[in-house]
């Protein structure tokens, strides 16, 4: 099955216009010692029902849909109303190209308005852009673009971000003359403001923060921003969880000069990891040295509102090399599944949403701390995610639990040494009480 | 027609469009104190249901899409993408798995990786794949990464990357961001690398020669292994740039052509849709020198299971969260099991013949800078139709008329004028016929009433939009004091 749609009378009319004596004859331009003189060694194509029993058969062998699972730490598990589902799977939103054209792709060019508006409503921020891959990269953007904007080159990123941001800052920042430095996180689990202080200076780009951050802690964003600006360094908002963004204060109103993030709450499903929807936000005074496409209002002949994608000189299609990003494909699909969640959400239900994160897992908090033996590891204010310290090998605990399939979190140690027997725990709207209560029960056990 | 309003300006107090469950644990009145919490989100919409879906559906009629039509798009490579591969993604085993479950609950994700990636080793001859990249421009920058990489551990990573001036943009933008300099290399007059031209800007300075086989044009570069020696000689690497792979399934692989480190594009070649956008999915082939270098963590193999090995010296290390857009990856997997073999050869042929079809219907109506056979696609230009002072632009515009979306025009730009058309192997010739119709009337119209070029699109829900108004005075989102223009 190869999807083709030509007759065999088709194929031999079109190899006669095409001045061809045969199929190999259109390849004739390709010299025999680089031909492939065999059949390519894969199985043999199969129909559509062989095809979904194979995949089933692939797919079943993940058994985490059995799981109780806490799991978070940049990827969340939260509902997603049927119309995301519906509507987003319309060929007319799958199907088509980058709106280059835009008298025939108005449909994408107002969805991906639409999706900024909400992205500088919900972060605070003047403008943003159509979307990036993922909240690692976007970050990873952020840092660039600082640089790109005030010239300077030491780069202040907490211990407590996401070990898979730092990660990807690390790779992209490689190959250039910028310097990263690691801030300490206090006992609260925010950012330690007095060893900010000490890093900051004058040769300081920009100071990213993640809120919450890593470990689901609440950041004094404004105290950090305050200290950047105080050294004319950018303040670089992070937010691995964008549901947060309806309840708490916008990071644009607490001094955030770009905001960054990771919209795969929005109407994502977790996908192993992706696609995910990178998303950034800053400034209008940034605007040149944003990354990524943009959509813009504009008028047609005839007067009337119509869409466009707008100041492409920023782009590689354009720059080429001057570009200010070499991102060309994004994310388009994945903002527009997280515009109709958010309209769908709409303005209450996004802040419900929002607050019922935070009321879960103060309750899952509470609970899990009756536990004999387990403490909170931070005492700073957390929206979804906390730590909890345990008393005793991490390991023997998780696989106690493991065995009735609960999942209690993410396992701090490999990526934190200093956190040992530490656990970060995720609790969103999908977890019942019950969900929590029996995590509590079965954490009790094989602590027992 | 009714002009479909931004949602902000439906939105009214009160209207909600979903609920969420009965709150099931004690409410606490304290539970949000001392919280940096907002007001309200300003602005944010209030809107019911049916308005939302009314929204999206009538947007989505605004669009044009390979659902309704031909989308001849040069190096977009813009085929059908089929139905049961959003239903293979959609399955619980592949959609509902978080990324960082431990191994024994995600053994048929990683199956679905370790599986496509061998499968994408067999078709492109190359050893070893990544599948993180996000889209081709992050393929290319990881590409690069792992070029630098290898040679800095031979000593020296060398300063620049040479580019044939037919190329995609994306690949000097990813060069640079690696910290290249890049160096033009130019075409010959068969429009392909000038190999004296080559020669002399392949110094020890070259860390690696970004090439795109069949290139923009459509044309396969004959020379390849002279090319890959000669870079190889002086210490140099082959990368290639796999946009146009369709050209070249079961028919030749990369690996066999001596290129060192491939990106492919899933979104293209293997069918996932385009999404207005994306996501897309950009894996990286290498050969096995560069294969430790790859972005971690990889699937491996151990005693019968899957597991995710982190600790990888030589790794470039990550370039996004998790393992990729995996999601996208299923979908292309699910396209290479059902093809098979004997179907991503014809799906080549049949890309190469409707290609061949349309070119020598429409050669001599508009000019063929290039003579060169060409394979998956070709490159006219709109050189006989500027005599009547007619546009590319001007053509593109006038297809949308004939209900066919635009060909490729922003490069390759040793094309003046370029209308890159791509037709994919999926196309009915129907549909073929009614692209290479209309661009017969488009070129008498050129001649007769190059007017009617001029103001299209005619009968589209917008006319000809302002870009430089757009670009003049960026207006990026809605707020209140934004006003409708009146309809003209």
């Amino acid at each position: 099955m190869s999807y083709i749609s030509l007759s065999e009378k088709d194929k031999k009319e079109m190899l006669e216009r095409a001045g061809a004596a045969s199929m190999e004859d259109l390849f004739g331009s390709l010299p025999g010692e680089i031909r492939l003189h065999r059949r390519l060694d894969l199985p043999e194509g199969l129909s559509e029902p062989e095809l979904l029993a194979r995949l089933e058969e692939i797919a079943g062998k993940s058994t985490y849909g059995r799981c109780l699972s806490f799991l978070g730490a940049g990827a969340y598990r939260h509902v997603i109303p049927t119309a995301v589902e519906a509507l987003s799977s319309r060929g007319e939103f799958l199907s088509p190209y980058t709106p280059y054209q835009p008298e025939v792709s108005q449909g994408t060019l107002q969805v991906i308005f639409e999706f900024q508006t909400l992205i500088c409503q919900l972060t605070g921020m003047d403008i943003a852009n159509a979307s990036l891959y993922d909240g690692a990269s976007a970050a990873a953007e952020a840092t660039l673009m600082a640089n790109r904007l005030n010239g300077r080159t030491r780069l202040l990123l907490p211990r407590s971000l996401h070990p898979h941001y730092r990660r990807t800052i690390e790779t992209y920042t490689r190959n250039t003359n910028l310097e990263l430095v690691e801030v300490a996180y206090g006992a609260g689990g925010g950012l330690d403001l007095r060893d900010l202080e000490s890093k900051l200076d004058d040769r300081t780009a920009a100071v990213l923060c993640q809120i919450p951050n890593y470990f689901g802690v609440v950041e004094d964003f404004k105290a950090a921003a305050d200290l950047a600006h105080g050294r004319r360094a950018l303040a670089v908002a992070v937010v691995a969880e964008a549901v947060s963004l309806g309840i708490l204060e916008a990071p644009g109103r607490l001094g955030a000069d770009i905001v960054t993030g990771e919209g795969q709450s929005f109407g994502l499903p977790l996908g192993f990891g992706g696609p995910y929807l990178g998303f950034m936000g800053c400034g209008r005074d940034f605007l040149r040295q944003l990354p990524g496409r943009i959509s813009g209002l504009t008028v047609d002949l005839e007067g009337r509102r119509g869409f466009v994608l707008t100041l492409s000189t920023r782009e590689q299609h354009i720059r080429r090399e001057k570009a200010t990003s070499n991102i060309c494909t994004n994310q388009a699909w994945c903002a527009l599944r997280a515009t109709i969640f958010l309209e769908t959400m709409g303005h209450d239900g996004l802040r419900e949403l929002a607050g019922r994160n935070i009321h879960k897992a103060r309750y899952a908090l509470e609970t899990l701390a009756e536990v004999p033996g387990v403490e909170p590891r931070f005492s700073g204010r957390v929206f979804n995610e906390f730590v909890l310290q345990l008393p005793e090998n991490w390991a023997a605990v998780d696989t106690g639990l493991r065995g009735k399939d609960i999942l209690a979190g993410v396992e701090l140690e490999r990526d934190f040494p200093e956190l040992k027997d530490c656990v970060l725990v995720s609790v969103t709207e999908m977890h019942t009480k019950e969900d929590i209560d029996r995590l509590a029960s079965s954490l009790r056990e094989a602590l027992r | 027609m009714n002009r479909e309003p931004l949602i902000f300006e439906v939105s009214e107090k009160g209207k909600r469009a979903f609920r969420l469950p009965k709150l099931d644990i004690p409410r606490r009145k304290d539970s949000l104190e001392g919280y940096p919490l907002r007001e309200e989100i300003e602005g944010f919409p209030h809107v019911s249901e049916v308005e939302v879906v009314r929204h999206f559906t009538r947007l989505s009629q605004l669009n044009y899409a390979v659902d309704l039509g031909f989308y001849p798009l040069g190096s977009c490579t813009m085929k059908y993408n089929p139905r049961v591969n959003e239903r293979a993604a959609a399955l619980p085993g592949f959609s509902a798995v978080h990324p960082l479950a431990p191994e024994e609950y995600i053994q048929g994700c990683l199956e679905a990786v370790k599986r496509t990636e061998e499968l994408l080793c067999e078709i492109t001859g190359m050893d070893a794949f990544t599948l993180q990249p996000a889209a081709g421009a992050q393929g290319e920058l990881v590409g690069m990464m792992l070029i630098r990489a290898r040679l800095t551990d031979r000593g020296d990573p060398r300063r620049i990357v040479l580019i044939p001036d037919s190329a995609h943009g994306t690949n000097p933008s990813s060069a640079h961001l690696c910290g290249y300099g890049v160096q033009e290399i130019k075409s010959d007059g068969s429009g392909r690398v000038d190999l004296a031209d080559l020669d002399r800007a392949m110094t020890p300075e070259v860390a690696a020669l970004m090439l795109t086989n069949p290139n923009t044009l459509g044309v396969f570069e004959t020379d390849i292994k002279k090319i890959a020696g000669l870079v190889h000689s002086r210490g140099g690497f082959l990368y290639m740039d796999g946009a146009n792979m369709n050209a070249l399934c079961g028919i030749c692989r990369p690996g066999d052509m001596e290129v060192d480190v491939i990106h492919l594009n899933l979104h293209k070649t293997f069918s996932t849709p385009h999404g207005g956008g994306g996501p897309g999915a950009g894996p990286v082939g290498v050969r096995e020198e560069l294969a430790p270098y790859l972005p971690g963590p990889v699937v491996a193999r151990r005693d019968g299971r899957l597991i995710l090995v982190e600790d990888l010296p030589r790794s470039i290390g990550r370039v996004r969260s998790f393992y990729g857009n995996f999601l996208v990856v299923v979908k292309a997997l699910a396209y290479i099991l059902t093809l098979g073999a004997e179907g991503l050869r014809e799906m080549s042929e049949v890309a190469v013949l409707n290609a061949n079809y349309i070119r020598r219907s429409l050669e001599g109506i508009y000019h063929l800078k290039y003579q060169t056979p060409t394979l998956h696609e070709c490159v006219f230009s709109d050189k006989l139709q500027k005599e009547h002072g007619v546009t590319n632009l001007d053509i593109a515009k006038r297809l949308i008329d004939y209900g066919v979306h635009p060909p490729t025009m922003s490069f390759p730009l040793i094309v003046p004028g370029a209308l890159m058309i791509e037709p994919t192997e999926t196309e009915p010739r129907r549909e073929l016929d009614i692209f290479i119709e209309a661009m017969k009337a488009i070129a008498r119209e050129a001649e007769e009433n190059p007017e009617i070029l001029k103001s299209a699109p005619h009968v589209s829900y917008v006319r000809r939009l302002n870009e430089t108004a757009a670009a003049r005075n960026p207006v990026l989102r809605w707020t209140r004091d934004l006003k409708e223009p009146s309809a003209g």
